[in-house]
């Protein structure tokens, strides 16, 4: 019996991601959350700009591809046009929280009933390794080659923690993807963050703190060990807001 | 039926998809993948391989670790 | 049977957008194109449609382009700084060959401006809509009942030929109250849209709306077939329509409110034996160029009257071949030609007699 095998709700094309980038493990967790709530038929995915932004050849539902951090105005489109679809969109930390962050802030304070994955690498990937939003203080980067400076280009912008803020987004949960542990977490979040839209109960984001070890100048293996020691202690884990839940962060 | 009583486990893998990034080698809790020492797949990666394929417990660790989906895992 | 209403053009857009079956419209407050945001917003929810006013420019264009992406008809309006911010999508929907009906009614720039009328969005419009080799088919009324009806043939258009038409008014034009007529039973063609997001329920390879073309042969050839199509809307589209024109030895070029000042100062220009008539472009682009060149053959000079510091003028010297002078008359910064302004352009052309 085959216990594990790759989802349905993924092409066959061959991911075009770097050895060890955990985009691929992300892919795999929406695919698995399509396939299990047996959606595949009515969802529309939106892809991004940045290193997702052929998610559009792996998802084998139908996608559309946005402009740069527009892929939550392009899924209100998409949702407004028909309610009954299930729309998601896949987007990066520079996609999301610097040039979308208005059309991010917007669809969640309008409860669109949508859902959001948004990885987060603390990098440009695509672009080859500038300082993105959610670069940690002190991280060199291409553009921040002596090290993030927070005097002069200010500090990281905590996504799952500002939305919290907001009366409108239904749920926020930040996980990750660097152990068999915590992916399990993050394919229940995944699936949560679906399954609220199937129920009609509005925006869910969930926030995947994630690798880029080419760009963090790393093997995989040092990558997933550096989001320990680093990414999760300025971005704690946990759920930040559910309506159904009240034990909050 | 393994000696130990449980049911046998095989893993398969997509080779030519294999990227050799080693993060279902590091996941393993029986140490028994390695990237491989001897072959190159077509896209230039030494891929990854089973070393003892009868100790295998199917716990499917390497297949979610692994972010190109080439892991099968039957029990 | 159905009768004139008094209207104003922004609001005759509004409605014509609904006769033409457009449920969707998404827009950001900008004067003086906010009439018809409101009127939206009363009428769309008792009609099963959605208004949404959306953060920015940006998104709402962008809302624009994932209703279209889904294959229904969708608008959104602005005025010229608002259009600016939409170009990015505007360019999207190009590439992505998405209908949309995107309306200008255009104020006074460059930066913030005024809110007064203008044209000085002609080349926007027509040539710069934003990045990369593109175009938008352009409609510029000159009438409320023309706000209307360009309003529902923008929109077959777009579906047609899978663009974006532009209905290019100006503040005169949107605040402007005339008797207008929208039929109710307008002819609404249906296109093909089996390339849209609809969901595959498992039965077909999935759609991808896309504008990404990373192999180099690639993105010139859909670059080329674009243009093909541009090549017939440049065949088959283009409007005109000819004012005291079978005599004229002088040809006014004017759209829009320009035109209509132009043509009372024609009747007046007449009156004193001056053979003038006028060429008025319905389409900004596609451009009359088959007649205007006809005209520079019988005519022995042009004027162009616009609200810019000369935009259309550089078209019709392309389109005539520079064959006869080409006189430029013009008011702007909100600021808008007499007939009597015009009408002494006329005489000056005519070499000062009358």
């Amino acid at each position: 019996m085959i216990v594990f095998d790759k989802p349905k709700s993924l092409t066959d094309a061959p991911l075009h991601y770097c050895p060890g980038c955990t985009h691929g493990i992300i892919h795999r967790l929406v695919a698995e959350a399509i396939d299990e709530l047996n959606i595949e038929g009515k969802t529309i995915g939106v892809a991004p700009v940045g290193c997702a932004v052929m998610a559009y050849d792996y998802f084998a539902c139908d996608m559309v591809e946005a402009a740069h951090g527009r892929a939550p105005a392009v899924a209100t489109g998409i949702k407004r046009s028909d309610p009954s679809k299930i729309v998601f969109t896949y987007q990066g930390d520079g996609d999301l929280a610097s040039i979308g962050m208005a059309e991010t802030i917007h669809s969640a304070t309008r409860n669109e009933n949508i859902t959001v994955i948004f990885v987060n690498n603390a990098i440009y990937g695509m672009t080859g390794g500038q300082m993105a939003p959610t670069s940690l203080p002190g991280q060199v980067t291409q553009t921040s080659p002596y090290g993030r400076d927070t005097n002069h280009c200010g500090f990281p912008v905590k996504v799952c923690e500002m939305l919290s803020q907001l009366e409108g987004p239904e749920y926020l949960e930040r996980v990750a993807v660097n152990n068999v542990k915590n992916i399990k977490k993050a394919k229940a979040a995944i699936k949560k963050a679906f399954e609220n839209q199937v129920n009609g109960k509005g925006f869910s984001l969930i926030e995947v703190v994630s690798t880029c070890p080419t760009n963090w100048g790393m093997t995989p293996n040092d990558a997933l060990k550096w989001v320990d020691e680093n990414m999760i202690p300025y971005y704690p884990l946990g759920v930040y807001k559910d309506r159904s839940n009240k034990e909050d962060k | 039926m393994r000696k130990d009583g449980n049911d046998m486990a095989k893993l398969t893998f997509k080779t030519d998809l294999c990227k050799g990034c080693g993060l279902c080698v590091a996941a393993c809790p029986k140490n028994l993948l390695i990237l491989s020492k001897d072959k190159i797949n077509q896209k230039g990666h030494a891929p990854v391989e089973i070393t003892d394929q009868e100790a295998c417990i199917g716990c499917a660790f390497c297949a979610t670790m692994c972010p190109d989906c080439i892991i099968t895992v039957e029990k | 049977m159905t009768e004139k209403v008094l209207m104003k053009g922004n609001e005759a857009i509004a409605e014509a957008a609904i006769k033409a079956g457009c449920r969707h419209y998404f827009g950001y407050p900008i004067t003086p194109q906010t009439e018809i945001a409101a009127y939206m917003a009363k009428r769309m929810p008792k009609i099963d449609g959605v208004f949404l006013q959306a953060e920015s420019e940006i998104a709402a264009i962008n809302m624009v382009y994932g209703v279209s992406a889904t294959g229904k008809r969708v608008m959104t309006s602005s005025s010229s700084p608002g259009i600016a911010l939409k170009s990015e999508g505007l360019s999207y929907l190009a590439g992505a060959d998405l209908p949309a009906l995107v309306v200008n009614v255009q104020r006074g720039g460059p930066g913030l401006g005024g809110i007064q009328p203008s044209q000085s969005d002609y080349f926007q419009a027509t040539k710069a809509g934003g990045h990369g080799d593109f175009k938008m088919i352009v409609l510029a009324p000159s009438s409320v009942q023309e706000m209307a009806d360009l309003t529902i043939k923008g929109f077959d258009l777009a579906d047609k030929y899978r663009m974006t038409s532009m209905i290019l008014a100006d503040g005169t034009m949107g605040q402007m109250m005339e008797p207008v007529e929208i039929k109710e039973n307008a002819e609404i063609n249906t296109y093909d849209k089996s390339w849209a997001v609809t969901g595959t329920e498992c039965k077909r390879q999935h759609n991808i709306v896309n504008s990404l073309y990373l192999k180099p042969e690639l993105l010139e050839k859909v670059n080329v077939e674009r243009y093909e199509r541009y090549k017939q809307i440049e065949e088959n589209e283009v409007m005109y329509e000819e004012f005291m024109m079978d005599d004229a030895e002088i040809c006014v070029v004017a759209f829009g409110i320009a035109a209509r000042i132009s043509q009372n100062a024609i009747v007046e220009a007449r009156k004193q034996g001056i053979k003038v008539g006028m060429i008025r472009p319905i389409t900004l682009w596609p451009f009359p160029k088959k007649p205007l060149l006809a005209a520079a053959d019988k005519v022995k000079r042009f004027i162009s009257v616009e609200l810019s510091m000369g935009q259309m003028i550089d078209d019709i010297k392309l389109a005539t071949e520079c064959k006869k002078p080409i006189d430029l008359c013009t008011r702007v910064g909100g600021m808008i030609p007499s007939p009597e302004e015009v009408l002494a352009k006329i005489i000056e052309a005519n070499g000062g007699n009358n």
